[in-house]
């Protein structure tokens, strides 16, 4: 775990402190004298057709620059927001989702900051009266399970983006706005301060990824920042229940990067501590680059955001009745889906979390089992073989030329002993993109396993008639010639012997 | 309750007003003026008034989630100060 100190050693922050300090502790180190108090930040677009208050289209990735905006998401004059009712409906299931209540009454209030990126001059959010609080979200980390807080899941709208002109920023004379994503529905997910290590912040996104992912309201892509995360991270002494000062890190956007910075920071804020300087209450951004964290002086005037009722937007009033349809509306959610499947088919907590981490996964194992394939045979392929293919092609198996059929029929020829172990492979390597009925292929070209027994006692005392060495070796003692005999049969049928009934004809032929 | 001229100053920085000295000594009169209004407004007895932020009376004034138009781009364009190709121009940002 030299992660975050090897970062650090190569930081050149520019806080000469870092260069002068005589104090190199490590990461574990630093974690053993102080105790990191952590609480994430995640914001998430929401997979709606149109934007939080108008029309123009919430996907706006690949659209030319400003081709996706109206007069509403330009802030013109003159204009009235109004709320998209789906984007308030996957806010209240994703807060479901995550235990939350949701209180009848919420309302819209004006974040006002000036920023290029933010037209209006303010971003219509939530602030005293959000549309869920209190929720919590538990997992498992080495081990130990986590219980996170969700404080609120709230409802806002994203900001444009900005695109800084020039190759090197400090020297960029201006900057452009491209306010396609301007308006786009964005949920806040804040979080609790309680998680205490990087590992324990990476395993609560992936767990909240999925979670969204699973129920439909937002892709999850970390990289194109339609799943985004904050952090606030502080040190106390093991032992302490107060806070120490927190500094918020910005532009993390893989769960490697968050690990990678909160290790940084834990080790930063360490050896200031250590040294017994105080830590800057402060926003600092992870540069990937440079694998440390920079602080973001620009900012400092951010935080008066003088928060007001939206004027323009009438309050909410969620019926028990409304917020009891969406929850019956909630697919079953991934921690339960495992358990399910361990219960129904028998399969080991790892199988099961890993066929779950994607729903698509999850939903091809049923898919197969439901065809009649064996539970651990399904989750095999599909953890193995499959798994790789849908990454080499970058494309998964349900849009795949085999799909789900075609890897059923073919997983049942294994099964069944028609094909061995490798024919199959070489089968789904070549179906994967193609397609075809697997069935039809073994037919045509005559890749059936050889299972005349007959025919497999000629070609085994053929083998053992034309090496006399291999023979002799393994009368010897020596256990691996009879692979070299194995092979050869193999060779004969072109693998379409069955590997085991060979070794055991083998060994039944060359018993003394 | 006099407001101080460093709270002014304060709200003009946040509204990217840059006021001379004379106008800060206006502009603060003048506020003081409004706040001692908002005063005596507190000074009514609400407590058997439900708090709310509208009184309208409307509720989920919401819309279907369905695409409509958008501008074309150079309608959307039309009024930015300073335009490079189909973006809008601003001075540097430093993040």
């Amino acid at each position: 775990m030299a992660h975050g100190d090897a970062a650090l050693a190569a930081g050149g922050d520019g806080d000469a402190v870092m260069t002068v300090t005589s104090a190199v502790s490590t990461l574990d180190q630093v974690m053993q004298r102080w105790e990191p108090v952590i609480g994430l930040e995640v914001h998430g677009q929401l997979l709606t057709q149109s934007k939080m208050f108008c029309g123009c289209s919430a996907d706006y990735i690949g659209s030319p620059p400003n081709s996706n905006t109206c007069p509403v998401c330009l802030g013109l004059p003159g204009v009235l927001p109004v709320m998209n009712r789906v984007a308030v409906e996957y806010t209240v299931r994703s807060a479901l989702a995550l235990n939350c209540e949701i209180p009848e009454h919420s309302k819209f209030d004006r974040k006002n900051y000036f920023y290029p990126d933010l037209p209006k001059g303010y971003q219509i959010s939530q602030w005293d009266m959000p549309l869920s609080l209190n929720g919590h979200l538990t997992f498992t980390v080495d081990g130990e399970e986590v219980r996170c807080g969700i404080t609120r899941v709230h409802l806002e709208e994203d900001t444009g983006t900005l695109q800084h002109a020039g190759d090197i920023l400090q020297q960029a004379r201006s900057s452009v706005v491209d306010l396609n994503r301007a308006g786009v529905p964005l949920m806040e997910i804040v979080g609790e301060p309680d998680l205490r290590t990087p590992a324990q912040a990476r395993e609560y996104l992936v767990r909240l990824r999925q979670i969204l992912v699973y129920i439909g309201v937002n892709d999850g892509n970390l990289e194109q920042g339609s799943f985004r995360c904050d952090a606030n991270i502080s040190l106390r002494k093991h032992g302490d229940t107060g806070l120490g000062v927190k500094v918020e890190v910005k532009n993390m956007n893989s769960f490697r990067a968050v690990h990678r910075a909160l290790e940084y920071e834990i080790v930063r804020q360490g050896r200031l501590l250590d040294q017994g300087q105080t830590i800057a209450q402060e926003t600092r951004g992870w540069v990937e680059a440079k694998g440390a964290t920079i602080s973001q002086r620009s900012k400092e005037y951010a935080h008066d955001y003088r928060y007001f009722p939206e004027p323009d937007l009438p309050p909410l009033h969620l019926s028990a009745a409304f917020v009891d349809r969406v929850r019956a509306g909630l697919p079953e959610l991934p921690q339960q889906l495992a358990e399910r499947l361990q219960r129904e088919h028998g399969l080991s907590a790892y199988d099961a979390a890993t066929i779950t981490a994607e729903r698509e996964d999850a939903r091809a194992f049923e898919a197969l089992v439901a065809a009649g394939v064996p539970a651990k045979a399904a989750a095999n392929w599909l953890m193995g073989e499959v798994a790789r293919l849908a990454r080499e092609t970058r494309i998964p198996l349900p849009g795949s030329g085999l799909g789900l059929d075609g890897l059923a029929s073919l997983v049942k020829l294994v099964e069944t002993g028609t094909i061995n172990g490798s024919t199959a492979k070489e089968l789904l390597e070549e179906l994967y993109l193609a397609g075809g009925d697997p069935a039809a292929v073994v037919r045509e070209r005559g890749l059936g396993q050889v299972s005349d027994q007959a025919e497999l006692e000629r070609l085994v005392d053929a083998v053992i008639a034309e090496n006399p060495a291999a023979v002799a070796d393994f009368r010897g003692g020596k256990e691996q010639a009879l692979q070299r005999l194995v092979g050869g049969v193999m060779k004969a049928t072109r693998g379409r012997a069955d590997a085991r009934v060979v070794t055991g004809l083998l060994r039944e032929r060359l018993a003394p | 309750m006099t407001l101080a001229r460093d709270q002014v100053t304060h709200v003009a920085m946040l509204a990217r007003l840059g006021l001379s000295d004379e106008e800060v000594e206006r502009y603060r009169q003048q506020l003081d003026a409004i706040l001692a209004h908002v005063d005596r407004l507190q000074q009514v007895d609400t407590s058997q008034v439900a708090e709310t932020a509208q009184i309208g009376g409307l509720v989920n004034a919401w819309r279907e989630d369905v695409r409509g138009e958008c501008l074309p781009v150079e309608k959307a364009l039309a009024n930015a100060p300073k335009r490079r190709r189909d973006h809008f121009e601003v001075g540097a940002i430093q993040e």
